[in-house]
């Protein structure tokens, strides 16, 4: 077994995130997650701050560091300068690293979201451009979104838009060498790693679970299921 | 004593906001769902108040909602932020201006960080380097757009056209304010009036004649929540958010709800349609749903822009019961035009039509 904590030390996020709690449960009180989640800011710093391994190993594996939505109003409003949601970020890291993400239903999703956001900026040079909503994905967008779809050129044009072609303005493309220069930091600072550790142990889970895999997109029966799934209850 | 001690106390939540010469970078939400707002700051602060605002069109995103669903390590967030401080050192600029609260939350974790841990910011400076040969410096000044429009509040009402009035009452419109929780909760320095008394937006609704509004979850998240939306199976957290926000506010009539944040104006709205979907719910008067502008939108609407080049069409719930209230004459056949004036197609089942 790894030494968890001294792991978690080597992210300065950690470092920063935690001093030393004092139990007093003002992050909880404070929490979006913990309102609808079955999600307890405190318990979760309280454990790592315990520095049981076993427990630690446990929590990396468990659905509750995926229920934070890194607001972090937590920041705040700690009395002691603690970073609850920094130590969730933390945590998630060492989960995906570990490949133990997989083990849980909310730490299989991080799958889906490299498939879209992940694989986006490398795609278009954005997280989110309008053309990569799906309105079939995004229901709760309504129908303006799919006019917008629908009608993307027109409606960007009036505000200055330049989709998909070279330019100042909104959705202007971004060209193949500026997109390579991102590869490249990707490549150099870990992300390029830390997208191949997330295919590699979703590939490993989809097999386990029998679902199907594809190298590439999000037809697949694996991502539909992270992507869609709720079977365990995660609320109180 | 008592004048300079005050000084002293309220020291720390004030923001040093340039004048003028801007590095201007695009937010990946505002450019999608809001580029309106956009475009009419830069045409604003450029052609109106004759400001220097210089656009990169190599500027990408910062990956900060990759980051912050965490499919992006922290070393690597930085060095693409430090690839946009390159590009800014190269055009030649010492101030930049984010039109995003998730960047601006990012630029300011990312310098604080260089600030308490200097060997980060050699890291990032090798990383950079090895990468894409580039080089660059830490800005001198950061302001998220709304500082700047914050800034020159009073110039906007000096010109202003329409002030948030009810025409017909004459009183003051229920404005509520909703900054977005990475603009300050995390380093309230940045903002203008700290985490505790957060004035960017309510100092220009107060500028513009409106009524600030205060209710219990007044500070509370909108619910994107980052990996909570973009998954849809945990779109059930991001909802009851925005639902807990809308019930508190409901019992106080708003006009209108303000935003700072793109990510949240487009989950307010958004929402608010999907609560009347669903459940045949809304939260405004009248059986209308609650219109959310951006702050570039109401300043285009107080200085007498049509609304159709603000974008404000392009929200679900539509603004015209917010029109008819400030008095403002609008041209319906205009709404969904294109730059040269073609018709388009009229959306079907929008909100407040």
């Amino acid at each position: 077994m790894h030494d968890y904590s001294k792991m978690l030390m080597e992210d300065i996020r950690f470092e920063e995130g935690l001093h030393a709690c004092m139990n007093c449960g003002v992050c909880t009180a404070i929490c979006p997650a913990a309102e609808f989640y079955d999600y307890d800011p405190r318990k979760v710093v309280d454990l790592v701050q315990s520095g049981n391994n076993e427990e630690i190993e446990k929590l990396l594996k468990s659905e509750t560091i995926w229920y934070c939505g890194e607001c972090m109003s937590c920041k705040t409003r700690c009395p002691r300068g603690n970073t609850p949601a920094l130590i969730i970020m933390a945590l998630r890291t060492l989960s995906i690293k570990l490949g133990f993400f997989t083990e849980s239903e909310k730490g299989r999703q991080q799958f889906a979201i490299k498939r879209t956001v992940g694989e986006n900026i490398f795609k278009y040079g954005y997280c989110v451009a309008a053309y990569a909503v799906s309105p079939e994905m995004h229901r709760e967008q309504g129908p303006i979104w799919e006019y917008i779809i629908n009608n993307t050129k027109d409606v960007y044009e009036r505000f200055g838009g330049h989709v998909k072609v070279p330019g100042e303005g909104p959705l202007r493309e971004i060209s193949d060498e500026v997109r390579q220069e991102l590869k490249s930091i990707f490549d150099v600072t870990g992300g390029t790693e830390m997208f191949n550790t997330i295919e590699k142990h979703s590939k490993k889970k989809a097999a386990e679970m029998g679902l199907q895999y594809k190298k590439d997109g999000i037809d697949n029966e694996y991502f539909i299921e992270v992507f869609t799934s709720n079977k365990k209850k995660h609320t109180i | 004593m008592i004048e300079e001690g005050k000084k002293r106390v309220w020291s720390d939540y004030q923001k040093e906001i340039p004048d003028d010469h801007y590095f201007y970078v695009r937010s990946c939400i505002r450019q999608s769902f809001f580029p309106g707002s956009e475009q009419f700051f830069l045409r604003f602060m450029r052609d109106i108040l004759g400001k220097d605002f210089f656009e990169n069109p190599s500027h990408t995103t910062c990956t900060g909602i990759g980051y912050h669903a965490d499919v992006v390590p922290f070393q690597t967030i930085q060095t693409v932020v430090a690839r946009h401080f390159a590009l800014m050192k190269e055009s030649g600029y010492k101030n930049i201006a984010i039109s995003c609260v998730t960047s601006f939350g990012i630029y300011t974790e990312i310098i604080e960080t260089w600030k308490h841990f200097p060997q980060e910011l050699e890291k990032v400076r090798e990383f950079l380097y090895k990468a894409t040969g580039r080089e660059f410096d830490v800005p001198e000044n950061m302001a998220h757009t709304s500082d700047i429009i914050y800034k020159f509040r009073d110039e906007i009402a000096a010109k202003a056209k329409n002030l948030l009035i009810n025409k017909k009452t004459g009183e003051p419109l229920n404005i509520v304010e909703h900054i977005g929780c990475h603009y300050a909760k995390m380093f309230p320095k940045y903002g203008v009036g700290g985490a505790e008394f957060p004035r960017v937006l309510s100092g220009m609704i107060e500028a513009w004649g409106g009524k600030v509004i205060d209710y219990p979850e007044r500070r509370h998240c909108c619910g994107f929540g980052f990996r909570q939306y973009l998954v849809q199976a945990n779109r059930g957290y991001s909802l009851s958010n925005t639902i807990k926000k809308f019930s508190s506010m409901q019992p106080y009539k708003p006009d209108m709800v303000l935003t700072n944040c793109p990510g949240c104006t487009m989950l307010m709205d958004k929402w608010q349609y999907t609560m009347k979907e669903m459940e045949n719910v809304v939260y405004g008067e009248n059986g209308e749903s609650i219109p959310v502008l951006t702050y570039e939108e109401l300043a285009g609407l107080v200085l007498g822009y049509n609304p159709w080049d603000l974008g404000l069409q392009y929200h679900m719930v539509q603004s015209e019961p917010l029109l008819r209230k400030l008095g403002i004459e609008y041209d319906p056949d205009d709404k969904y035009k294109t730059s040269d004036g073609r018709q388009m197609p009229i959306p079907e089942n929008m909100i407040n039509v």
